[in-house]
Parts: structure tokens; C-alpha cells; sequence
């Protein structure tokens, strides 16, 4: 145990000291956090200012349902903000500067169109630069004229019945429909805040990458020339490979909690409950180092291991979630994701996130840890007799 | 007391024998040589016997300890110079010799002590604290054999230790060498080098195809020889020619022939010598230089494998 403890701190000076352990295990992921974060806006965690705007020349009973019904609720979510304009070219303009991000233009004689049961437009202007606070203000007036259709139909199949009394007709309609909804709200509670999401991904990610400095060490040692002297050393063989999985246990919980603290200070990243985060830390760490250790030993040179951990790293980075959302994919990658781990220690953050307890870390963690378990026989298996090969 | 006793050591990779049924024993203070061309099962013997690489068959003991791959309590007893260079570039010759120092156990005063002492000893003292990948190729060999020193073994085993080395760096490595050997420390030396054998070793075992040839200090075995001289022609014309024009004189032991020379055994070389460049003239074949050899480690080489002892 001693001998392991001499080797890992030997390995970790060398990693510290060519910096490249610090430039992959934190500068790199802390680094595209900050950046991913900054560009990409939140859908999910409510932090994404959607800035909207509204001319009513109706001033009829849909656009009235629409301002003071729909967008109060939008506005009391934390969606988006809602500013009235009594002239159209002011706020044409304001929608040119940027100062509102979309508008909706509700026309003179648009409710008694609707009303006459013939329909109307409801104009929508979008500022070229916010394509996706654009679809926000579609996707809330979509669900609302798909109520005001309803309303329009039933209006119309009254008065095709002889009913006589429009307005008490509309408001027997209006009061059937379910209020529009805005989001799945459970749905979303699973999920990280953008910030905690990409900030949780890359630090997953880049695991991946960090811990590959200390299982593929031992092909170095065997470049150098080093692994016969170590061989030859009065320790046994389980030290030497015990080093070697110390060092990229400890490099990658340090790079870990160092982002995580990081990224909490810096942009606000909301990691959950210390407990379970450092429950699923070390399942993540030991999962990626099992599956780096299975690139190793099927390597020849430290190059070629360093070219097929990085392709590994990425292929299920990309396929663990780390770049985007599952939930915004496609469902056939959210199954496959199951193969990854980085699913799994999302997928336990995203739980640990929604507050119910350090209870619902232990799956995501046994299915990391399983990883782990697997691809450790596996190696031993691929590397008896050749991994301590002089 | 024999500090190194090994016996039956056997190692097969797939179908090739590299060592069979090798064994020897060293004293303290004795300085053994495994003399042998590339190939011919030295470093595989040394492998096992440090236990670095596991045997198929055989025992080693060092100091009355068994030495194999997983016992760990003989092994520091046993200093190991690999043939390659073996240190970490990205370390100071000073971080070097205090990893592989703790590795051996060495408590941190003594090992302090020793890094200081084996820097002086390798010539390194000035330098030992500069990255290794600074150092030129002699003070990075000169280093590999520090390491092997440092925890002060009762055996030493140097792989071919001034393969590549310059002039300079070889004579200090072979002086410390010799120092060594008078110290009290047994030395376990492999060579390809006739003259670094018989220049260092107090017993030698002549090593090919993994079999030990013969075995015992110099005089004994070019006594194996009798007092045969080597005869190098150099040959302007056919050599197989010649070597056939020389199959009847019967004073001639035995007769190999390169692209543009010939090498005859025989006895009492300077009586023949003559009668040899007469016969090369009846054959019409030109003798462009003559170099007459008294019997050494190369020519018992010749006589026990029937081949030169070349990389």
C-alpha cells in the first residue's frame, strides 16, 4: 500500500508539473462551462428573459383574453416580460433595437371576425437576433388561438343552431377550455438549470480525459523503460497497478469537486446536496476509470491509447448528454444513453436537483458503479499476463 | 558464501526457447559475466533472475532468499541496471534516485545521504537537481546505474551496461565496476564485448541460443580451446575457394569464411602461417591483410558455437 502511495504521488508530480492534468481536468471544462453557459439561454431553469411586446388596435375580446388572460400567466412564470404599445411604429422599432424581442400586432376587427366566425390574423414580429425567444412568443400564442379556434367553432355551430345571444354564447365557451399550459412541470423539475447542466456536463466530460493520465501511465513506464525497474523493486505487482489507479482516482475527484465549488462561486451552478453529489463523483470517477483502463490495456503505445481514450471519451460524451439535454433529443438517445455513464451521473444530479432526498442518487450511482465493475474484470481479463509484461 | 545461486532456469515464448536450463552462482566480492552475441538469452536469464519476468522452471536465491515475480523481501538485496535507459525524464536525476530510494524502503536521512554519495559517485552532483531530458547520453547511463547502486545491494546486475556509451563514460563505468567488485559487492555482468569480460570478470559463462556453453574464469576457458591461434584473412578473390584449397592441411582445426575473409583456428599459428599464404597463391587467391589472434573469450566463442561473437 505504501509502494502505491510513493508511485501515485510520483505520477500526480509529473501530471501537476507538464500542467497537462490541469489544463484537461479543470481549465478546459471550467472553461466551456463559463462559455456554454453564457451563450446558451436557459429553457429550462427559468433564467432566460424573453422579452415580449404587444399592440392592441383590436381592443375585442381576443386580444383582450390574450393580454389579460394568457400573458399575465407567462409573466407571473418568470417566462418573459410584457410591455403594451399604443403606436406600431414605436414598437416596430423597439423590436429593430432589440429592446423587445418579439411582438404580437393584434388588428382592428380581429374579435368581431372571430366572432362572425371568420376568422382573423394575429401578427406576430420577431427581432432577427432572438430566433428563439421568437418561437417562445409563437409557442404561447399558438396555444392560445388554438383555444380562441375552439371558441370560434362553438360560436359558430351556436349561431348555425339559432342561438341569438353571441356573447353569452362566448362566454359559455370560453369557460369550457383548460387555461393553457405552459410547461410539464415535473418534467421540468428533473432537469438541471443550464448553468448546473453544462457546468455538470463538461466536468463529466472532461473526467473522462483526466483520468486516462493515470491508468495509461503504465504504457509510459513501459516506453521509458521504468516498468522493469519497478518490477524488479522489492513491492508487489498490486502496487504498481494500484498507483497507477490512485492517481487517476485522485485526479479526477479533485477535478470534480474543484468544478463543482468552482462553478457554484462563480456562475451560480446549483450542484444539489454536498452528499449526493460526492456519492455520484466517485461512482462517475470510477466508472470512467474502469473504461479507461480497458483502452489501456488493449493499447500497444501511450499515443495510441491517448487517440482511442479520446475518441472513447467523446463518442459517449456525445452520447451521455453532455453537450445538450437528452430530454431535447430524440427518445431512441435517451436509451442508448443508458450505456454511458455520464447519462447516469446527470440523471442523478437532475433527481438530486428536484429535492427529493439522497435516496434518489443510489440508482444512477450502482448503474456507475456497475460500469465499473464490469470493465475492471474486463480488463483483467484482456491484460493477464501482458500488462506486467517487462 | 554465494550471494546469487540460481539453477534450471528455463523460459519459453511460445515456441522459442530463449533460456534453457541455465544456472550458475556468485560470491561476494565476485565479479560473473554473461558474455554472449544479441539474442542468446542474456537478458531473459538476468530478467528472472531479478525477478522481473517469470520463469517456466528453476530457482534463484539471492542472500538465501528465493527470488521470484511476487515475492518482494529478497529483491532488495538485488540493485538492477537495465539494459535500456530506465529513469524518468521529466525528474531531476535527484527526484530519480529519491523515488526508486523510497520504493526500496531507504529511510529518509539515509536516503538523503545516499542521493548525495551516488551523485558523487556517478559525476552528477553538479547537474542533479536539472530535468534528465538536459542530460547527454553518457550522464543519463551514468544515472541508470546510480539508481541500481543507491539502496547499496549485496548484487548488482548491470544488462550490458555501455551499449552506445562514449569512450569516456565506458572506461568510468567499467572503473566503477571494478570498484565495486572490490567492495564486496557480487556483480552480475551481460557483455557482448570479449574485452569488457575479460577486463572485468573473475568468471565467465559463455551464453548462445539460451544455453550456458561453458563456464569459468578466463584461463580455463581458453584452456576449453587448447592454445590455439586465430587466423584472419583478409581475401581479395574467392573465399570459398580458399577455404577449400585449406581443407587438407590437417594442423587446421576449423575453417569459416565471411564475404572477404576467412578465419582459421590452428595450432602454433606463426609455424603455418606460411604454408597458409602459399597455398591461397596455388589457389589464385589474393591476401589482402593477415592478422594473427592468440587464443581469448572470442576465440573460445568461435570454438564452442562456430561463430563469431558479433552484434
Amino acid at each position: 500500500m505504501r509502494a502505491a502511495f510513493i508511485i501515485a504521488a510520483k505520477d500526480l508530480s509529473q501530471r501537476i508539473r507538464d500542467r497537462s492534468a490541469i489544463l484537461l481536468g479543470l481549465v478546459a471544462p471550467l472553461g466551456l462551462a463559463l462559455i456554454f453557459g453564457a451563450i446558451i439561454p436557459d429553457t429550462a431553469g427559468g433564467s432566460f428573459d424573453v422579452f415580449l411586446g404587444y399592440v392592441d388596435e383590436d381592443r375585442g375580446q381576443v386580444s383582450r383574453g390574450f393580454i389579460e388572460e394568457v400573458l399575465p400567466d407567462v409573466v407571473a412564470e418568470g417566462l418573459a416580460t410584457a410591455t403594451s404599445y399604443a403606436d406600431l411604429d414605436g414598437a416596430l422599432a423597439d423590436v429593430e433595437a432589440g429592446t423587445i424581442h418579439a411582438l404580437y400586432v393584434f388588428p382592428e376587427g380581429l374579435s368581431d371576425g372571430v366572432m362572425a366566425g371568420q376568422g382573423g390574423t394575429v401578427r406576430l414580429v420577431g427581432n432577427v437576433d432572438q430566433s428563439i425567444s421568437t418561437q417562445i412568443a409563437e409557442a404561447i400564442l399558438d396555444g392560445y388561438l388554438a383555444e380562441v379556434d375552439a371558441i370560434s367553432i362553438a360560436v359558430g355551430a351556436a349561431v348555425l343552431n339559432g342561438a341569438t345571444d353571441p356573447e353569452a354564447i362566448i362566454a359559455t365557451a370560453a369557460g369550457a377550455p383548460a387555461a393553457v399550459v405552459l410547461a410539464d412541470t415535473e418534467a421540468a423539475s428533473r432537469e438541471l438549470d443550464i448553468v448546473t447542466f453544462f457546468s455538470a456536463g463538461m466536468a463529466v466530460f472532461f473526467l473522462f480525459f483526466t483520468v486516462q493520465f493515470g491508468v495509461s501511465s503504465l504504457l509510459e513506464e513501459r516506453f521509458h523503460g521504468t516498468l522493469p525497474r519497478l518490477l524488479g523493486a522489492p513491492i508487489s505487482r498490486w502496487s504498481i497497478l494500484g498507483g497507477k489507479a490512485l492517481t487517476s482516482f485522485v485526479l479526477g475527484i479533485v477535478s470534480m469537486i474543484v468544478l463543482a465549488v468552482a462553478t457554484t462561486l462563480l456562475i451560480g451552478a446549483e450542484w444539489g446536496d454536498p452528499a449526493g453529489v460526492l456519492i455520484l463523483m466517485l461512482a462517475g470517477v470510477l466508472s470512467a476509470l474502469g473504461i479507461m483502463a480497458v483502452v489501456a490495456v488493449v493499447s500497444k503505445t501511450p499515443e495510441q491509447a491517448a487517440n482511442w481514450q479520446s475518441i472513447v471519451a467523446v463518442v459517449l460524451g456525445l452520447l451521455g448528454g453532455t453537450f445538450f439535454p437528452l430530454s431535447q433529443g430524440p427518445a431512441i438517445l435517451s436509451l442508448f444513453s443508458k450505456l454511458t455513464p455520464h447519462a447516469w451521473f446527470l440523471q442523478g444530479l437532475g433527481d438530486l436537483s428536484a429535492g427529493d432526498g439522497l435516496a434518489v442518487v443510489v440508482t444512477p450511482a450502482l448503474a456507475m458503479l456497475a460500469f465499473f465493475v464490469v470493465t475492471v474484470a474486463l480488463a483483467t481479463l484482456l491484460g493477464r499476463g501482458k500488462v506486467l509484461a517487462p | 558464501m554465494n550471494v546469487l545461486e540460481c539453477a534450471g532456469l528455463v523460459k519459453a515464448f511460445d515456441d522459442l526457447v530463449a533460456v534453457d536450463d541455465v544456472g550458475f552462482h556468485i560470491a561476494a566480492g565476485e565479479t560473473y559475466g554473461l558474455l554472449g552475441p544479441n539474442g542468446a538469452g542474456k537478458t531473459t536469464s538476468i530478467s528472472m533472475i531479478a525477478g522481473i519476468l517469470e520463469s517456466d522452471a528453476g530457482t534463484v536465491t539471492v542472500g538465501g532468499t528465493e527470488i521470484t515475480t511476487h515475492t518482494t523481501e529478497g529483491k532488495a538485496q538485488i540493485g538492477y541496471v537495465p539494459q535500456d535507459i530506465a529513469i524518468y525524464p521529466d525528474l531531476s536525476a535527484r527526484e530519480n534516485l529519491r523515488f526508486f530510494g523510497k520504493l526500496y524502503g531507504l529511510p529518509k536521512e539515509q536516503l538523503d545521504l545516499r542521493i548525495d554519495e551516488v551523485l558523487e559517485v556517478i559525476g552528477l552532483a553538479d547537474r542533479s537537481d536539472d530535468r534528465t531530458d538536459e542530460y547527454s547520453g553518457g550522464m543519463k547511463r551514468r544515472l541508470n546505474i546510480g539508481i541500481g547502486l543507491l539502496h547499496e545491494p549485496s548484487l548488482l546486475i548491470l544488462d550490458e551496461p555501455t551499449v552506445g556509451v562514449d569512450p569516456q563514460s565506458r572506461n568510468a563505468i567499467l572503473e566503477g565496476v571494478e570498484a565495486l567488485g572490490h567492495s564486496g559487492t557480487a556483480v552480475l555482468y551481460t557483455t557482448h564485448y570479449m574485452e569488457e569480460a575479460e577486463r572485468l570478470c573473475d568468471r565467465v559463462a559463455i551464453i548462445d541460443g539460451g544455453k550456458i556453453r561453458a563456464e569459468g574464469t578466463r584461463r580455463e576457458l581458453v584452456e576449453l580451446v587448447g592454445q590455439r591461434d586465430t587466423v584472419n584473412l583478409g581475401v581479395v578473390g574467392s573465399a570459398p575457394r580458399l577455404v577449400e584449397a585449406l581443407q587438407p592441411i590437417s594442423e587446421i582445426e576449423s575453417i569459416s569464411a565471411a564475404e572477404a575473409s576467412v578465419e582459421i583456428l590452428v595450432e602454433g599459428a606463426s609455424e603455418l602461417l606460411p604454408r597458409i599464404l602459399d597455398t591461397a597463391q596455388q589457389a589464385n587467391v589474393g591476401i589482402s591483410g593477415v592478422e594473427v589472434v592468440e587464443p581469448n573469450l572470442e576465440s573460445v566463442f568461435l570454438h564452442l558455437t562456430g561463430k563469431a561473437l558479433r552484434d
